[in-house]
């Protein structure tokens, strides 16, 4: 059955306060910690920021907190302007980029979290192998069966334009880590992400194996545990929209039927 | 404890093949439903408060009589697919087979009983 409580090991306690630094912009924030290694629960530590010296991002805020106050707060990052998904993070309540959500949309004290429902490897990193994998068993590539041709596989630019508002997707897991289906069926359901790029390729003029990729599809879980719940177009950072991409699919489906 | 690759786990036993029809009838009845229930509700409610012949002539007639019947037969179709989407979001294993055979016989239990009534009242 779905588990509504967290295990006894996970229940998350009180952390350490850390100093509150000289400044009359002083901002409050609470951050998910967990180490493995330490084998104790996972606990919330309140760091208090100068903002005078701050960016306005919020990590921008992390990357200060981890520089000048506790370098062993631990977190992805690398592009800092929303296109590799690695800041991915729950903040005040939202999955969103850490990179591109700005302090002042938060209101009163950060709350910054891991995605929710993944494995924690350590603070903010989610363990996201098995979203990767599902991601990999769509096939997220061309597939043809015509001899290649000599310069190029060509398409139309009305073709082309279909790809817009899904190419753009940086697999950064806020939209799937935030579908209640995904949290409770994660092991069948492939979740919105995989979904939305699976109907990239499989709406691309170019490729050929379209009736392969809706048979791989076509199952209650891995399709249709989808109901609709839109918290993953309403999460996405980058504003895509795969509730659609997921309902264009089913339609596809049901053309094949009826 | 098993060595799986994240890939083996993530294809698990691969796509059944199935799903389309149980979404494909699930629209449908609910389409269906969205015109079947306010006519009903209409005819049900002139029927309520009055007395028993009165009520006995009023399912007596074909339209009400098979409306009434359709609602049964489309609306319990809908709620034992309904259910079975629901439970197979919260429940694992056996519980989950074993509620869906409760919900789908539950269903089919209260059309018998409900077609059995309406026969009754009608003729």
């Amino acid at each position: 059955m779905v588990q509504f409580t967290l295990p006894k090991n996970s229940k998350i306690r009180t952390g350490k306060t850390w100093p509150k630094p000289e400044g009359k912009t002083v901002r409050k924030f609470q951050i998910y910690r967990w180490n493995q290694e330490d084998g104790e629960n996972p606990r919330v530590d309140t760091y208090f920021v100068d903002m005078d010296t701050c960016g306005p991002m919020v990590l921008d805020a992390l990357i200060k907190i981890k520089t000048e106050i506790d370098p062993t707060l631990t977190f992805r990052r690398s592009c800092r302007e929303g296109i590799c998904g690695s800041c991915a993070m729950n903040i005040d309540g939202i999955n969103t980029l850490a990179c591109i959500y700005g302090l002042d949309e938060v209101k009163g004290d950060v709350k910054i979290y891991p995605l929710p429902h993944m494995p924690v490897i350590k603070d903010l990193i989610p363990d996201l192998t098995h979203f990767y994998a599902q991601h990999a068993s769509i096939m997220p590539w061309l597939e043809t069966k015509t001899n290649r041709p000599a310069k190029e596989w060509r398409q139309s630019i009305e073709d082309r334009s279909k790809l817009d508002g899904l190419y753009e997707c940086v697999m950064c897991a806020c939209c799937s880590t935030s579908c209640p289906s995904y949290w409770w069926n994660s092991d069948k359901y492939l979740g919105p992400a995989a979904l939305l790029h699976s109907y990239r390729w499989i709406i691309d003029s170019r490729d050929e194996a379209t009736g392969e990729r809706l048979d791989n599809l076509e199952d209650p879980f891995k399709l249709y545990r989808c109901h609709t719940i839109m918290n993953c177009a309403k999460t996405c950072p980058k504003g895509l929209n795969p509730a659609k991409a997921i309902a264009d699919i089913k339609k596809m489906m049901v053309d094949r039927v009826v | 404890m098993r060595y799986l690759t994240a890939r083996k786990r993530a294809e698990g036993k691969g796509a059944s093949r199935t799903g389309t029809q149980h979404h494909w009838h699930m629209t449908v009845s609910a389409v269906a439903l969205a015109f079947l229930i306010p006519v009903w509700i209409f005819v049900f409610g002139h029927a309520l408060g009055q007395p028993l012949d009165g009520v006995r002539a009023t399912f007596a007639r074909p339209f009400p009589a098979i409306l009434t019947g359709l609602v049964l037969v489309v609306g319990m179709r809908h709620f034992a697919m309904g259910a079975q989407m629901m439970i197979e979001d919260y429940a694992r294993g056996t519980a989950r087979k074993m509620l869906v055979i409760f919900a789908m016989s539950l269903s089919a239990v209260i059309v018998a009983c409900g077609l059995f009534a309406l026969v009754k009242i009608a003729l």
